[in-house]
């Protein structure tokens, strides 16, 4: 912008303003610096994991075994804790967004504190809970001999504790959207409470489903604290891909920046496929 | 009003909903269309929901078919899905999830019957209100008329004992509503089970409905064939709907006081009582002089406070003893060069005048 009265307009600036109306679009230099500084902070240290990247050793980083194994383990745990958040997850949606009963409140608080609890104590108190020696785990070790901690169902639990919530938040926000009207409708056609369910509610939330499951996949993929608090990390049973990619570090830097570079290949498709829903401007339709 | 044991619908409850409620008594025969007109709030709405269970009564009971739906007093009470009921919504809310069929086979799937078989349900009602083409569409993909058919379509299919309508034309533009109201019109004269049909759209009522029934505030404040509530309205939401000019007054033989002021003079009846009296704004002769008449004719001075074009008459709003509406034509307009603030006579006829008891003041 020129400080006289009189300033230049580019004809694609021109066209811009005719066709979606609006002033200057210049930005100001007390917001631009800024803005400029955040942007290089965020995208440095992707651009320094892909520049360090072992391209031409990538497919050897990734092929050793235990790399393998993480790989292999984080994928079908995150997956196995998506399918549990669907099955115990979105009943309990519906429970917050559509029943109504005394300590409700007290519950949706409860469900969402694990969104911000750090995960690491999530993990201690699930120790403290269903451990050897925990209070529910001192029991199934004297009744059945059985141990949770340390096996991958720890590493399911742990995921699941940490990952289900967000998909119960995603389903619970569009079930209090969705228009009841449908529900009503579904009932005066003879529909009883779970077929209105099955048939109308379900599908009506199915794209807030999808996101919230690949929302809890990403999450649960990536699950660090809770996991190696509550269950360890041996190589093939406990340890996932965020937990190999923290020793490899030490051990194998080439292996760490291949498994990240997975990590970081997985993110961006979960943004792309959820774009609809957090990169669109303006009102979701 | 019809009794109980018969197989008509008998609603004599009240319905609360917050601060507001809703007082009716009414009764609708097998095969018959009663047609709920009111203004916006008037309780509509809350009406069907209590009919269909989406709602429960506060006090009294819904009968339907000599079965009881919903009673306060003993607690009866059938859920909605088990309740015999096919409802067109005001926006249809066709399930947008599914294609046109299967929207139209979702009651009989969900009343209990086969897939095969409610698919075959589905396909005898969507060829027989000549939706067969649009079976495999979704409802984003239908014009208003067609999704207004497929509601229809979705709610019959359900073997309904009870129809119930609420607006179901008033989504519709200009153009297509008179097709669709034409073919409602024959779906309704088909259907065996009693109808309830809500609108605010007088014609839409007097054109569907076999009975009419006004509700203002959450009462019934006239009940009656559209002929009569059409000729003889009762309130002045009612008299503005159908267009009358109507005036509260007593009568006394040939002579009527006006509640607002002004006296008409009237053929005498014999009437010595509260009346109503209605006039078309057609019947009502402007003029620049006194009209010199016989002892017939009302005359009144007044003064002209808005004009209206409608269609091919103008509407002049007239503040005297008492107010009027009158239609002349544009030509008298010109001649008499009439404008806003123009004083002239308005006259009538005592024959073109309807004087009838007024029912609400009778009964209070």
């Amino acid at each position: 912008m020129t400080r006289s009265a009189q300033s230049h307009l580019t004809d694609r600036e021109r066209a811009r303003r005719a066709a979606r109306g609006g002033a200057s679009r210049s930005v100001p230099a007390p917001l631009l610096v800024p803005a400029l500084i955040a942007v290089a902070f965020l995208v440095l240290p992707l651009a320094g994991l892909l520049i360090r990247a072992p391209w031409s050793s990538l497919g050897k980083a990734l092929s050793g075994s235990d790399a393998t194994q993480a790989l292999v383990l984080s994928v079908w745990t995150a997956s196995v804790t998506t399918a549990i958040s669907l099955v115990i997850g979105v009943p309990l949606a519906w429970v917050l967004a559509r029943a109504s009963f005394p300590g409700q409140r007290l519950l949706r608080a409860l469900v969402t504190l694990p969104l911000v609890l750090p995960p690491v104590v999530g993990g201690v108190a699930l120790l403290l809970a269903f451990g050897r020696t925990g209070f529910v785990g001192t029991y199934l070790d004297s009744f059945f001999g059985f141990t949770i901690p340390f096996t991958p169902l720890a590493v399911v639990m742990a995921e699941t504790f940490v990952a289900m919530p967000f998909l119960i938040i995603t389903v619970e926000g569009a079930l209090r959207s969705a228009d009841q009207g449908f529900e009503e409708a579904a009932a005066t056609l003879g529909a009883k409470r779970m077929t209105v369910f099955r048939r109308v509610t379900v599908p009506l939330v199915a794209p807030s489903l999808g996101a919230g499951a690949v929302l809890a996949w990403a999450r649960a993929l990536g699950e660090f604290g809770a996991t190696i608090t509550f269950a360890g990390s041996f190589p093939g049973q406990t340890e996932t891909m965020p937990i190999a990619v923290y020793y490899a570090l030490e051990t194998d830097p080439d292996a760490a920046i291949a498994l990240s570079l997975v990590l970081l290949l997985v993110s961006v498709v979960v943004l792309v496929s959820l774009r609809d829903r957090w990169l669109r401007r303006g009102p979701v339709q | 009003m019809t009794t109980e044991g018969t197989d008509g619908l008998i609603v004599d409850a009240e319905v609360s909903r917050g601060d507001f409620t809703l007082a009716v008594s009414l009764g609708a025969a097998p095969g018959q269309v009663v047609g709920i007109l009111g203004p916006n709030g008037a309780g509509k709405s809350t009406l069907l929901s209590a009919v269909a269970g989406l709602t429960p009564v506060s006090s009294g009971r819904i009968v339907l078919a000599g079965q009881v739906l919903d009673d306060a007093s003993t607690g009866a009470f059938i859920e909605t899905a088990r309740r015999p009921v096919g409802y067109v919504f005001q926006n249809y809310r066709l399930f947008p999830h599914l294609t046109v069929a299967d929207n139209v086979a979702f009651s009989p799937r969900a009343r209990g019957m086969g897939r095969q078989s409610a698919q075959s349900a589905a396909s005898h009602w969507l060829s027989r209100l000549g939706l067969a083409d649009l079976a495999n569409r979704k409802p984003a993909q239908l014009s208003g008329g067609q999704a207004q058919r497929v509601a229809l379509a979705r709610a019959l299919a359900g073997q309904p004992g009870l129809l119930l309508l609420d607006e179901p034309l008033s989504a519709l533009d200009a153009g297509t509503r008179l097709d669709v109201q034409a073919e409602l019109k024959r779906h309704l004269a088909e259907f065996a089970g009693p109808s309830l049909l809500v609108t605010h759209d007088p014609l839409e009522a007097l054109v569907l409905a076999d009975r009419l029934l006004v509700l203002e505030q959450g009462r019934i404040v006239q009940e009656g064939t559209p002929a009569q509530v059409a000729g003889q309205p009762a309130t002045d939401y009612v008299a503005k709907l159908v267009g009358l000019n109507l005036y509260a007054g007593h009568a006394d033989g040939a002579r009527v006081v006006l509640d607002t002021g002004g006296t008409f003079v009237i053929p005498d009846r014999g009437q010595h009582e509260d009346v109503l009296v209605a006039v078309r704004p057609s019947a009502i002769v402007v003029s620049m002089q006194q009209p010199i008449g016989g002892s017939a004719r009302n005359a009144w001075p007044a003064r002209i406070v808005g004009l209206t074009l409608l269609a091919d008459r103008v509407r002049l709003d007239l503040d005297g003893q008492p107010h009027a509406l009158v239609d002349v034509t544009p030509a008298a307009v010109a001649d008499l060069s009439l404008a806003a603030g123009t004083e002239v006579w308005a006259s009538v006829k005592a024959t073109d005048l309807s004087v009838y008891t007024h029912q609400e003041r009778r009964s209070a």
